[in-house]
């Protein structure tokens, strides 16, 4: 082998290349120490302004920023002041993993709060395993991820259905209709409701997806008259919820007789599809706007005041709020030196706060959230009603789906 | 038995809101050759010309219809004018335009009035449904098909029976002879684009009760209107009609027997498929180029 210049000059370049990805490291924990010292605690506020989903990720950008200012408001966090850096990701999964790289590597942020789609989420998730930085996810989702990374504190579909499927058989029968939207959420979340059919004796009459952002569902009411199922059990979700409540409605369906049981439905959706389309049918979720304790008046009305007295609350918003809170606990417990990454992953893990739901706590084993299911029916008023509330908070089980896999600490484990 | 004639009555159904979303944009592709990607924004406009009125002015749908009829056409004919006209017998930058106008519309939507999904009330009238050959239809979908025909009709004697329509026709057969006997093409062709945009105003209003409205919702019925065009055959209104009511049985049916991803897959495939071998569309009118 001989060395050539050309072959000399690239290995040098190679060289540079290499020491310049080494270098930023030092730096990001330095810049860390420095924003500290300067009395600001940066974070990354990602939900999309624009785009399909901006719909929904407008209430969740307006959810954390409140919880941000209400945190500076009472004196910060150690004194220093939170400071969001807020990008819109234009609702594009590769925007959002070039704006995590911008929050991420280029502002610093030692976390970011934000997604809404789990196409979103998976699309940053290498970013931020890469950077070891955090990810703060609010959204209920298919769970079957584990990573070191993201702290989940939406609900798994353990969460949201192993209370609502028996209840639903219980109360209307033992036909279910699947319906989804046609991509990964939906699917996973049937998978897992199918498993708890067969346990307690359901079954399923269709399991049907539509196209994301689909608006014309005549033949799948069709369908529905039918087969004639007892409960509809649907994961679809954006504009479709909107479209599929109201021609239901029109098309003379009787919520009584033929219930959509939704995993998606929230005060957000209702809102727009009116309360005469969404009167009847019931959703599982760990928030909704009516429930009675304290702190979720206060979140209420500090939100009402904040951004509207029309705005509604939900319990994705909900979660954007109190993980932000959890957020600050964590950077509490640490030394000002210590304010990175890691160590608030560490530091929330077993956390516990008062959130509007009840008091949620970080399980260490998987950074999933202990939630309070509840089971609602929705009122012509645009509202929910609850029906049932877990007398306990009920762990997180990411893996439900999947008998012998668990999410711990060290990674997937498969036990045998 | 039930179960067909079901599937019929969604078929007509579902091709009516093809036609209602595609006649606008039918006179406009049809007769002036202009490609306007901002149509589905002209729905949209109208979808939130509904909600203003019923929010701002407590207008029913109904009333609301023909001052979004109206204010959308103005728009239109504003957009003809002042950026359109500039661009004659350029194909491609008419293009680009009515796309850019299109995502201009959508982020001013958003900007002013917010990216929240919107409430239109359906009228109280037709919110329940009936009982038609002993199956059970959806009173406001048989008033969308009542409309659809209504507009058609409308439509069709506008262009066969008017003088506008018959200057309208010349323009399209030869726009310099036809100027040459005295017809102000730039006006007609004004008045052309700021009726087909009112349509696509109405169409939003009418279907807003039944779907959501958001900044976005023009995307999705710009590509149904533009297969329902160019399978149809541009240039001929009856072709509009048939190809939206062909489409609406046949997604319809492929969507109750396989589910919804496969109907607009294979229809797509279908349009594909019948381009290749009849360019010109299922009913091509036959013009002197």
């Amino acid at each position: 082998m001989t060395f050539t210049r050309r072959r000399l000059l690239k290995n040098a370049a190679g060289l540079g290349v290499l020491a310049g990805a080494g270098f930023p490291h030092i730096w990001i924990k330095n810049a860390d120490l420095a924003s500290a010292a300067a009395g600001e605690i940066k974070v990354g506020v990602l939900f999309s302004l624009t785009g399909t989903t901006a719909i929904i990720e407008e209430s969740l950008n307006k959810a954390t920023i409140m919880a941000i200012e209400e945190i500076n408001a009472a004196g910060g966090i150690k004194g220093m002041k939170v400071v969001p850096v807020v990008e819109d990701p234009a609702s594009d999964p590769a925007t959002f993993a070039e704006k995590a790289r911008k929050l991420v590597v280029g502002d610093k942020c030692v976390s970011v709060f934000g997604s809404y789609t789990s196409a979103s989420r998976k699309a940053v998730l290498p970013v931020f395993e890469r950077q070891n930085n955090l990810y703060w996810y609010p959204t209920l989702y298919e769970g079957r991820e584990c990573s070191k990374n993201v702290i989940y504190t939406g609900a798994v579909p353990n969460q949201q259905q192993d209370e609502f499927i028996p209840w639903l058989i219980n109360k209307f029968g033992k036909k279910f209709y699947l319906i989804g939207s046609n991509y990964i959420y939906p699917k996973e979340e049937n998978n897992y409701c199918k498993k708890l059919l067969q346990k307690h004796g359901g079954e399923v009459v269709a399991e049907e997806y539509v196209p994301l952002g689909h608006s014309e569902f005549s033949s799948v009411i069709n369908k529905f008259r039918s087969t004639q199922p007892n409960v509809i059990f649907s994961t679809v979700v954006g504009d479709s919820v909107v479209a599929l409540h109201r021609q239901y409605h029109a098309a003379g369906l009787d919520p009584a007789k033929m219930p959509m049981a939704s995993l998606t439905t929230s005060e957000n959706e209702i809102a727009a599809m009116g309360g005469e389309a969404a009167a009847g049918h019931f959703t599982s979720a760990p928030y909704f706007m009516v429930y009675e304790s304290p702190e979720n008046a206060k979140f209420v009305a500090a939100y009402k005041k904040r951004w509207g007295a029309d705005k509604v609350t939900h319990f994705v918003s909900e979660a954007c709020y109190f993980q932000v809170h959890l957020f600050k606990q964590a950077v509490e417990k640490l030394a000002v030196s210590d304010i990175t990454p890691p160590h608030i992953r560490d530091a929330v893990k077993g956390q516990e706060t008062l959130a509007p739901q009840g008091k949620v706590r970080i399980e260490p084993e998987n950074l999933h959230t202990w939630l309070w299911p509840k089971i609602a029916q929705a009122q012509s008023n645009g509202q929910f009603k609850i029906l049932v509330q877990a007398k306990n908070w009920l762990k997180p089980l990411p893996y439900a789906a999947y008998p012998g896999q668990v999410c711990t600490d060290k990674g997937l484990v498969v036990k045998s | 038995m039930d179960q067909f004639i079901q599937q019929i009555f969604t078929g007509l159904s579902i091709g009516s809101i093809l036609l209602l979303v595609a006649l606008g944009l039918s006179i406009i592709y049809g007769s002036m050759g202009i490609i306007n990607l901002a149509h589905g924004e002209f729905v949209m406009l109208g979808a939130y010309g509904a909600w203003l009125m019923q929010t701002k002015f407590g207008l029913g749908l109904f009333a609301s219809l023909v001052p979004i009829f109206l204010l959308v056409a103005l728009f239109g004919w504003l957009i003809e004018r002042f950026v359109l006209s500039f661009l004659n017998n350029r194909p491609l930058d008419t293009i680009l335009a009515t796309w850019g106008v299109g995502i201009m519309l959508q982020q001013a939507v958003r900007l002013t009035v917010g990216g929240e999904l919107r409430y239109v009330k359906m009228p109280e009238l037709l919110s329940s449904s009936t009982e038609v050959l002993g199956v059970q239809v959806s009173l406001y979908r048989i008033f969308l098909l009542g409309m659809a025909v209504v507009l058609f009709a409308l439509t069709w004697l506008l262009m066969n029976r008017t003088t506008v329509g018959m200057k309208l026709r010349a323009i399209i057969q030869d726009r310099s002879i036809a100027a040459s006997f005295g017809v102000n093409s730039r006006r007609i062709y004004g008045l052309t684009f700021a009726y087909g945009a009112g349509l696509a105003g109405l169409a939003g209003a009418l279907v807003s009760p039944l779907k959501s409205v958001s900044p976005e919702m023009g995307t999705t019925y710009v590509i149904d209107a533009f297969m329902v065009v160019v399978l149809g055959g541009v240039q001929s209104l009856i072709g509009t009609v048939a190809s939206a009511f062909i489409l609406g049985e046949l997604s319809g049916a492929i969507a109750f027997l396989q589910n919804d991803t496969v109907a607009k897959a294979t229809v797509l495939l279908a349009i594909v498929v019948l381009i290749r071998f009849k360019p010109q569309g299922m009913f091509s009118a036959r013009v002197r180029a």
